[in-house]
């Protein structure tokens, strides 16, 4: 079967044949594979071990971006109180984004979730080959000749290290997905870390990259009616202290300052 | 005959699948060749699919060398034509 398939064999077969090439010695050989496995396995627990990582990470990463909406919540509906609504969408776009991440994050905590199986899965199977590859190895060793163990070893070679291709492959599979997902994380970070308060009492002067990008991802239908909502909640022309987050002024500044600095014990889950 | 399916295991599918599997296999490459992207892929779908539903299971204690190994079920088109050419899927 030449093509697609045809090629896949091929190139195993390739790098399994240089792979036994290394040793002459029917023994050596036996024994040479044999590690070859075993470090194998060795990568197999690393690989998952990283997945593992990846996934506390953007767990890590959940938490916060939740902490966040409740953050741009509150700010949303103090903005509002204060009188000013244009800080009040911006705060609701900011939290229409985050809302988007936090979705698109909790697919790609599943996918890790999946990749972790899979891949506990693969050093499950290889371990069980490795297994029978040992005791087929100290057979071999104790009841063929020289010339018979050649062709068994190979056999069972060719079989094992079929299997740590797959694997190989499998892994390196699993790791790049999760290496994008770290390049995807850490862009999220860096527009989390633009999108600070500090921000948004600067609304006005223009607008910047990151107001860009929102305006473009957030659903300005959904924060109008989340803004709607919110009044109707507040009730217009309401009594709050106007002025706390007052439309820029200094005083809105400082409180924005002191916002930053304790976020954690102001937004309790 | 022995199929593996790549990053998933090995299944023992009955010879006379073989041809259906062949045909399945060719219009795969015929579909690549094309750059026919939706082709390629719905193909390769089936292909998948009809080792999954007729093969059985490869006991995990075999060490038996697959006859066939197709790319894994999630191959991209981009790296199915460079099965093609280049390196392929089988990292070093």
């Amino acid at each position: 079967m030449p093509g697609l398939s045809g090629r896949m064999s091929t190139v195993i077969k390739a790098k399994i044949s240089k792979l036994l090439d290394r040793a002459e010695d029917p023994a050596e050989t036996l024994e040479y594979s044999y590690q070859k496995q075993i470090e194998l396995l060795q990568n197999v627990k690393k690989g998952i071990a990283d997945v593992v990582t990846s996934k506390k990470r953007l767990q890590l990463q959940e938490q916060k971006l939740r902490d966040q909406v409740v953050k741009l919540d509150t700010q949303a509906r103090q903005a509002l109180a204060a009188g000013n609504e244009d800080l009040a969408r911006v705060a609701l776009e900011r939290k229409n984004v985050a809302q988007t991440e936090l979705q698109s994050l909790d697919s790609q905590i599943a996918q890790l979730e999946q990749q972790q199986q899979q891949m506990t899965e693969s050093e499950q199977k290889l371990r069980a080959k490795i297994e029978q590859f040992r005791s087929k190895k100290e057979v071999i060793k104790a009841q063929y000749s020289a010339a018979e163990a050649q062709v068994r070893i190979s056999e069972a070679a060719t079989g094992v290290g079929e299997e740590m291709a797959d694997v190989g492959l499998a892994m390196q599979r699993a790791l790049d997905k999760t290496e994008n997902m770290k390049a995807r994380a850490d862009a999220v970070q860096e527009l989390e870390a633009a999108g600070t308060f500090e921000d948004l009492t600067a609304l006005g002067s223009g607008d910047d990259d990151i107001d860009r990008q929102l305006k473009q991802l957030s659903s300005s239908s959904e924060v109008e009616s989340e803004l709607a909502k919110m009044k109707a909640e507040l009730g217009t022309g309401s009594s709050a202290p106007a002025g706390e987050l007052g439309a820029g002024g200094p005083p809105a500044g400082d409180a924005a300052q002191a916002e930053q600095a304790a976020p954690s014990e102001e937004h309790a889950p | 005959m022995i199929v593996r399916i790549a990053t998933e295991g090995q299944y023992e599918v009955g010879d006379s699948d073989a041809p259906v599997l062949e045909q399945l296999d060719n219009d795969a490459v015929a579909a690549c060749d094309a750059g026919d992207e939706q082709g390629f892929l719905d193909t390769f779908t089936r292909l998948i699919g009809f080792v999954r539903e007729k093969g059985q299971p490869v006991a995990e204690d075999r060490l038996d060398a697959s006859d066939v190994i197709f790319p894994p079920p999630d191959v991209s088109f981009e790296e199915a034509k460079a099965e093609f050419s280049g390196e392929g899927l089988i990292p070093g």
